[in-house]
């Protein structure tokens, strides 16, 4: 509780700090009045003031007790009152606009393009935005790097938007303060700096793409000539930039190609993820663009995966090998030698056997130009070197892939992280500004950053969240959001974007480039400096119209960096091979939800199931079967790693397929500071997540991947929650007796499909027939002639992202339940990608299956509801009516696809992060932030509801008011549901079964289509296509058991 | 009717109608009869009783989420513990209605006490499908089909729904058939009673009982009624609570033969149930003459006889399950039964409900109070099994292998669950004080009709036997 105003007569506070106050605003009147009123809010005392409950008592203990008598009687009137609010209390009033914003209409919302940054490159999103609110991210389709798909961590930006644990004032060694505070501590010591041409001064930042901001540091570095910047990003690109310099000569990016890509090689690149390619989503629409098959025709490019740890990429492979990172360079030589790349010695020892390897390097000469190998960001410089000469030899350069000058700025002009260690050791810094970095969490443990740190004489942070770094600098400012502020960013492929603001800072925060440009002196807003920017760049010959034209795209139209044309000299001898040894290999990897730790105060990301283990809101050490055994450990058990730098406590988590040579260990977890669901812990036997700090283990001469760390077995396990357990192997094909034909995941290779789809296909028609003959009612069940909403799932090009899974949460106001009751399995999310095995432990096949609800035409759920709370629409959905559910949960029982969700506590308002509010002193509003985030045309469900999936029945209402406005159908395409518009790979379709022309009823027609558990007579309107593999038939090894 | 009054085994002991009065009455006009056992046992229900008001309390303000409760088993305790409850409550109607109109006089002496348990038991069972939904405030009225302005109505197809129906309709039936029994009985006491409060309060639910002849025909007329109306209640509430699972398509559950099992079940169970309190309440009240060893012979009988049926019914789900050729019901069967991580529930209740009870077949064990009890325990235990192996077992797996889940209850499904075992002795032991626990009419009667029996037929009159089986 705050104290408010003066006139709460029982507060009424007879103190100096009051009284000074008045003072001021004394013999003052009119304007002159309320801006020193203004004024006095500013300042610190007065801040202080405000924000103490009981002023100028250290605590409450120092109120007599008949004061504290007359404030709990005056609370409980009060309380009392506020019940009443309405009958004779003066109510908030509601008005509507007085003068309409441009093109608004109440309840309708305006789509605006920007960009979100991960790691420094954009991605083009539009933002949904409800009456000034943004409450969705999607992607736009203009852009590169989305293509009108969004990751999921890209979309839960909009959550870190709303996060209430955000900075939102300026602290000044653990005490408000002001950004006028703020500016005038900070002159004079710039000033001294000046003097000296900014030797003190060291400027640390991550990634940074942003033209202007780079030309904001560009000036503050011509202002103060020797003064340094550097960058540090914990899960950086600058092996890649190493690995061009050694074989191209300078630091290049590579931008791939894999829509020409007929044979690709992924070394340890994981290029389907988010966490670990910024081109992700354009390579992944790329690269299932060339697995498509129709009817029983098609191609499909072939994926060859060397992995150390499990991922998307060897998810989606035709064939897999794991193995050690370190081994990777082997690899990469021996197909450099095979490929005749002179010098290379090709003899390493390396997981694949020579047949095998002999058979892929034929593959990729038989593709020779539509060929593709491409290396793992993390890999050491050599392996990217290597790969360079790879795809050089096989003339890849200039078809799958092309090189651009660096889009990250920082390549050429800044300095390394460790440069800056040295320097603050050495006492030579005096002014240590940084812009959302984290050192003191993540940098190396050699560097002992925070010991660095505490030399520097000036520390500044600005940043979203007052984390680890935060906590222990002199001056922290706070940083605006992408959504509150102008800017501008770059993409993988160099392709500028324009960042506008969707809302007014929520904080009183500023954008790094206002930051920056104040250090250089130039005081004005963001808009200002990015259009100032660009007047001066150049946009085009009408720069008004240029500039408009930007802004409303979201991208600049021709910005992507041109390809520089180069050529591959390697000198053999220069390559560093990495020491491969003989113990268990530690790889570190961004965690694919959090990434680095930075999203760690993200519920939904946090609560997002990993692709392959499921796991939420821990992280682990994860490790092969057969290692498990070895060590003698098993699932939830507890261990210490052991390092030469620190040692910590991990749990095991065992997962199939992966590398028996290798462990993994996601970084990001286990924070001190920066919010409150970063900070969860798992003390006091309390199961609430959080994991363990990996960085602790983390030294500067092993960034990626360590042999020598001890493992030793704890006594004790520890709970860790995911959301689908361990199946056996082949779970997909639960065979009891035989004659059992369960088959849940239908797979076949393409070379079978090829040859024998029809009779494939027949006999499925067949058992279908057989399944329909067994039914008592008639074919057609639904009269209506209007639409008949139909989902096609295509499993073939579904690579597991979870994008779907984030949208639909989003889309659908779903809450995030936390770790514990994940761990009891009730977690919300609508849509489920569920994981099967097959094959073998050490190298199973993986499919992924999006399963929501299918909508069943026939549904089990709708006659056991006591209450007729769910029923069927004359358009073939299943619906829910939440105000009518009394929550039996008979048809969650009864629902075979358990796609229903059950609130079974208040999880729309028991998080932590609820309780949190700002609190806008200017106007004594208090906002509940989170509830700012909710989509207006969802309800927002209760605690003892059922809810499911509708499929987005929001926006078919919405499409169906649109259609009848303009008396006509809904057209195809015109309703596109979260899932669908979210996914990279488009692998989900929607829309009108009933009419024949549609995309969806010319997918369901497939031959490969098939229904979820058809033998149950469900008629769901959700189908999935079976999933096709293209192994290599010269190697034996992949099989598919079809 | 021609029958042999086994007088020698129903009533034994020197017994007039006075001492009877005297005997039966005095439990509750003596109410220093009622010594530390009583005190013992009422506060252990009082306890119980708190527990289960601090459960309901904290799940309303909480919500089901404290329970174990999860996706896909959405039903666990609360749904188990309802069957187990009902089931428990089957063994009073049969023994006051079903015996009634077969003219077993030798259920006159246990008849009130199973009516009784049979209330008490229903109360515990009705407030679970109320506290199980997730809103119960509005639960319970969208589950009644009233007339509304939105002209909705609830789903008459759904289980739920005929639930509602069933169990209110069978607590009503049993609390007036219960109370009408009661009538003549309160008349007795109030004529007996010395006490001025306690005249007055027993005069109140006596109605004005005088005893006339056109008193008694009509609760005759009216008796017989309710037992006609209770009668199918026997049957059909038990297999309305089996269509629960009997109509869905849960692996499992979806078994044709559950109706009869679940009736055979709730006998079964609530034969133990019954013999769990009357063997130590007739011990501690002396009540041995009229509840005699004969009377547990008997129930022995029935219990094993129940036992059979339901034994069978295991048998038959198996064999249906293989017989559907349905590879779900198959796996649940074989892999979520007689293994897997809950085979351990499986097979302690095809111990306890299959296995012990054989001893019945033993006279021995019959007559042997401690072997009964130990039975009985395994009988009730056994029948918690098989709801538990039914309820939640069926969910956590079934038809995609990527939604099987685990299921563990916590401490509120534990207390909610011992709390209502708590409120049922609480309301068990204030019966035992304060109403007369045997049919003090219905037992003058029997003697009425030992005694003219007796005389009628003096010279064929067997030796007196002490209580052993004929």
């Amino acid at each position: 509780m705050q104290n408010t105003t003066s006139t709460n007569e029982p507060i009424e506070p007879n103190t100096t700090a009051v009284e000074e106050m008045r003072e001021q605003i004394q013999g003052k009147t009119g304007k002159a009045y309320w801006r020193s009123l203004e004024e006095l809010s500013d300042t610190p005392k007065f801040q202080k003031w405000m924000d103490d409950e009981f002023p100028n008592r250290s605590s409450i203990m120092q109120i007599n007790r008949r004061d504290l008598l007359k404030f709990m009687g005056a609370s409980f009137a009060l309380a009392g009152l506020a019940g009443c609010r309405g009958m004779f209390l003066p109510q908030d009033k509601v008005v509507p606009y007085v003068k309409a914003p441009e093109e608004m209409v109440p309840g309708k919302p305006l789509f605006y393009a920007t960009s979100v940054m991960l790691a420094g490159y954009a991605t083009g999103v539009l933002v949904e935005q409800h009456e000034g609110r943004p409450i969705k991210l999607e992607g736009n389709p203009e852009h590169p790097a989305s293509l009108g798909a969004l990751d999921a961590i890209s979309q839960s930006e909009i959550l870190n938007l709303y996060d209430p644990d955000r900075a939102n004032i300026v602290i000044n060694t653990s005490s408000p303060s002001t950004w006028d505070s703020f500016s005038k501590a900070i002159k004079p010591v710039l000033d001294a700096q000046k003097a000296k041409g900014g030797a003190g001064v060291r400027l640390l930042t991550g990634t940074v793409t942003s033209p202007s901001l780079l030309d904001a540091i560009n000036r503050f570095l011509a202002i103060y000539p020797s003064a340094k910047w550097h960058v540090w990003e914990p899960v950086g690109r600058s092996n890649v930039a190493e690995g061009a310099k050694l074989a191209l000569g300078k630091a290049l990016d590579t931008v791939y190609n894999f829509k020409d890509a007929k044979v690709i090689v992924s070394l340890d690149s994981d290029f389907l993820s988010p966490t670990a390619n910024p081109g992700s989503i354009r390579y992944a629409r790329e690269f299932t663009g060339g697995r498509r098959v129709t009817g029983y025709k098609g191609e499909m490019n072939r994926l060859y995966a060397f992995e150390s740890s499990p991922g998307l990429v060897g998810a989606m492979a035709d064939h897999r090998w794991p193995c050690k990172a370190a081994e990777i360079f082997g690899v990469a030589s021996a197909i450099a030698a095979a490929l005749g790349v002179t010098g290379i010695d090709g003899s390493a020892k390396i997981p694949a056997e020579s047949a095998e390897m002999l058979a892929l390097v034929k593959d990729l000469q038989a593709a020779g130009s539509s060929a593709l190998v491409i290396a793992g960001d993390h890999q050491p410089a050599s392996v990217h070197a290597l790969v360079h000469a790879i795809n050089a030899k096989l003339g890849a350069v200039g078809r799958t892939l092309q090189y651009i000058s660096p889009v990250d700025g920082g390549v050429e002009k800044a300095s390394d992280l460790q440069s800056l260690v040295g320097d603050l050791n050495s006492g030579s810094v005096d002014v240590l500004c940084m812009i959302e970095v984290n050192p003191v969490f993540d940098a190396p443990t050699d560097w002992k950053f925070a010991e660095a740190m505490a030399k520097a004489k000036t520390k500044i942070r600005l940043g979203i969240h007052e984390n680890e770094t935060g906590l222990l600098v002199d001056w922290h400012l706070p940083l605006t959001h992408s959504l509150e502020s102008w800017g501008d960013a770059r993409a993988f492929d160099g392709t500028v974007s324009i960042v506008q603001p969707l809302i007014a800072p929520l904080n009183d925060g500023r954008s790094s480039l206002e930051f920056v440009s104040f250090l250089a002196g130039r005081l004005k807003s963001g808009y200002d400096l990015v259009r100032e920017y660009w007047k001066i760049a150049g946009l085009g010959a009408d720069y008004e119209k240029a500039w408009r034209t930007a802004v409303h795209d979201g991208i600049l139209k021709g910005s992507a960096s041109p390809p520089v044309a180069t050529t591959v000299s390697l000198n053999p001898s220069s390559l560093v091979s990495p020491k491969v040894g003989s113990s268990l290999e530690f790889n570190f990897r961004p965690d694919p939800s959090i990434y680095d730790g930075r999203y760690a105060n993200n519920g939904w990301l946090q609560e997002l199931p990993n692709p392959l283990s499921k796991l939420t809101w821990d992280n682990v050490l994860m490790i092969s079967p057969a290692k498990a055994k070895e060590l003698g450990v098993v699932d939830d058990d507890l261990v210490e790693i052991r390092s030469k730098t620190g040692k910590v406590k991990a749990v095991v988590f065992i997962q199939p397929g992966h590398p028996t040579t290798t462990a993994t260990i996601s970084l990001g977890y286990g924070r001190t500071a920066g919010g409150v669901v970063a900070t969860v812990t798992n003390e006091n036997g309390k199961m609430e997540g959080g994991g363990f700090n990996a960085y602790l283990l983390r030294t500067s001469d092993a960034m990626y991947f360590t042999e020598g760390f001890e493992v030793a077995k704890l006594s004790g396990q520890f709970d860790l929650a995911t959301t689908q357990g361990h199946q056996p192997l082949e779970g997909n094909k639960v065979s009891q007796f035989p004659g059992d034909h369960r088959e849940i995941i239908l797979d076949y290779t393409l070379e079978k499909w090829l040859a024998e789809g029809e009779a494939i296909h027949k006999e499925l028609e067949e058992s279908s027939e057989k399944y329909k003959k067994q039914n008592l009612y008639p074919e057609e069940i639904f009269e209506f002639k209007g639409a008949q909403w139909a989902m096609t799932i295509d499993m073939n090009t579904c690579v597991g992202c979870n994008a779907c899974v984030t949208a639909c949460q989003a889309e659908n106001n779903i809450p995030v339940v936390g770790k514990s009751q994940v761990g009891r399995h009730r977690e919300m999310h609508w849509i489920r990608i569920d994981r099967y095995y097959s094959g073998s432990e050490e190298n199973p096949q993986v499919n992924w299956q999006p399963v929501m609800c299918v909508q069943c035409e026939k549904a089990p759920c709708e006659p056991v509801c006591p209450v007729a709370a769910t029923v069927h629409s004359h358009e073939g959905l299943n619906q829910m009516t939440y105000n009518r559910c009394v929550g039996t949960r008979y048809c969650s029982n009864n629902c075979p696809y358990k796609v229903r969700r059950f609130n079974y506590l208040n999880y729309t308002d028991n998080q932590k992060q609820f309780d949190v509010r700002i609190d806008d002193t200017k106007t004594n509003v208090r906002i509940p932030l989170l509830k700012m985030l909710n989509n207006p045309d969802v309800t927002v469900r209760g605690r003892g509801i059922m809810e499911k999936c509708t499929y987005c029945v929001q926006r078919i209402n919405d499409a169906r008011i649109e259609s009848k406005k303009q008396n006509r159908e809904i057209k195809d395409g015109e309703v596109i549901t979260a899932c669908q518009q979210a996914c990279p790979t488009q692998s989900i379709i929607f829309g009108n079964e009933a009419d024949k022309t549609s995309q969806v009823a010319r997918w369901r027609k497939d031959p490969r289509g098939y229904l979820l558990l058809e033998e149950l007579q469900t008629r769901p309107r959700t189908s999935h296509l079976a999933k096709l593999r293209n192994p290599n038939p010269e190697i034996k090894t992949a099989e598919v058991t079809h | 009717m021609a029958y042999k009054p086994l007088n020698d085994v129903m009533i034994t002991g020197d017994q007039t109608y006075a001492t009877m009065d005297d005997r039966i009455g005095a439990l509750v006009l003596n109410q220093r009869i009622h010594k530390r056992n009583w005190w013992i046992m009422f506060t252990l229900g009082l306890m119980g009783a708190g527990m289960m008001a601090t459960s309901i309390s904290w799940l309303l303000y909480r919500g089901i989420g404290i329970w174990g409760n999860n996706v896909p088993v959405a039903w666990a305790f609360d749904i188990v513990n309802f069957v187990w409850w009902i089931g428990i409550g089957h063994a009073g109607t049969l023994i006051s209605a079903i015996l009634l109109l077969l003219r077993q006089q030798w259920r006159n002496s246990i008849n009130r006490f199973a009516e009784a348990m049979t209330i008490f038991a229903v109360m515990c069972a009705g407030m679970y499908p109320l506290l199980h939904t997730g809103r119960p405030w509005v639960a319970i009225y969208w589950l009644f089909p009233f007339p509304n302005i939105m002209g909705v109505w609830p789903n008459f197809r759904s289980p739920l729904m005929w639930d509602v129906f069933a169990v209110s309709t069978y607590f009503s039936v049993s609390l007036l058939f219960w109370f009408i029994g009661l009538v003549p009985d309160f008349a007795t006491l109030r004529d007996k009673a010395k006490n001025r409060y306690a005249k007055v309060a027993l005069a109140l639910p006596a109605l004005g009982w005088r005893g006339s002849a056109k008193h008694w025909h009509r609760y005759e007329q009216a008796y017989l009624i309710l037992a006609g109306i209770s009668t199918p209640l026997v049957l059909s509430v038990h297999t309305i609570v089996s269509y629960d699972f009997a109509s869905s398509i849960v692996p499992g559950w979806n078994v044709t033969v559950f109706p009869p099992y679940f009736v055979a079940g709730a006998v079964f169970a609530g034969f133990a149930m019954v013999m769990t309190f009357a063997i130590p309440i007739r011990k501690i009240y002396k009540l041995e003459d009229y509840i005699t060893a004969r009377h547990i012979d008997w129930m022995c009988k029935i219990t094993l006889a129940t036992g059979l049926i339901v034994f069978y019914g295991y048998i038959l789900e198996i064999f249906y399950a293989w017989y559907s050729a349905s590879p779900f019901e198959w796996d649940m069967t074989f892999n979520r039964r007689f293994t897997g991580p809950y085979a351990w529930a499986y097979w302690a209740l095809i111990f306890c409900n299959g296995i012990a009870p054989q001893a019945f077949w033993i006279p021995w064990c019959r007559r042997n109070l401690t072997v009964v009890m130990l039975i009985c325990q395994f009988v009730s235990i056994g029948m918690w099994l098989e709801r538990f192996v039914i309820i939640p077992m069926s969910l956590t797996a079934n038809f995609l292998p990527a939604s099987n889940k685990m299921y563990y209850p916590t401490f509120w499904d534990f207390a909610m669950f011992g709390g209502t075992i708590g409120f049922f002795i609480f309301l068990m032991f204030l019966f035992v004080r304060f109403l007369p626990i045997i049919n003090i009419f219905e037992m003058k009667d029997l003697l009425y009709k030992i005694q003219t029996w007796a005389k009628k037929h003096d010279s064929e009159r067997e030796p007196v036997a002490t209580g052993g089986d004929h």
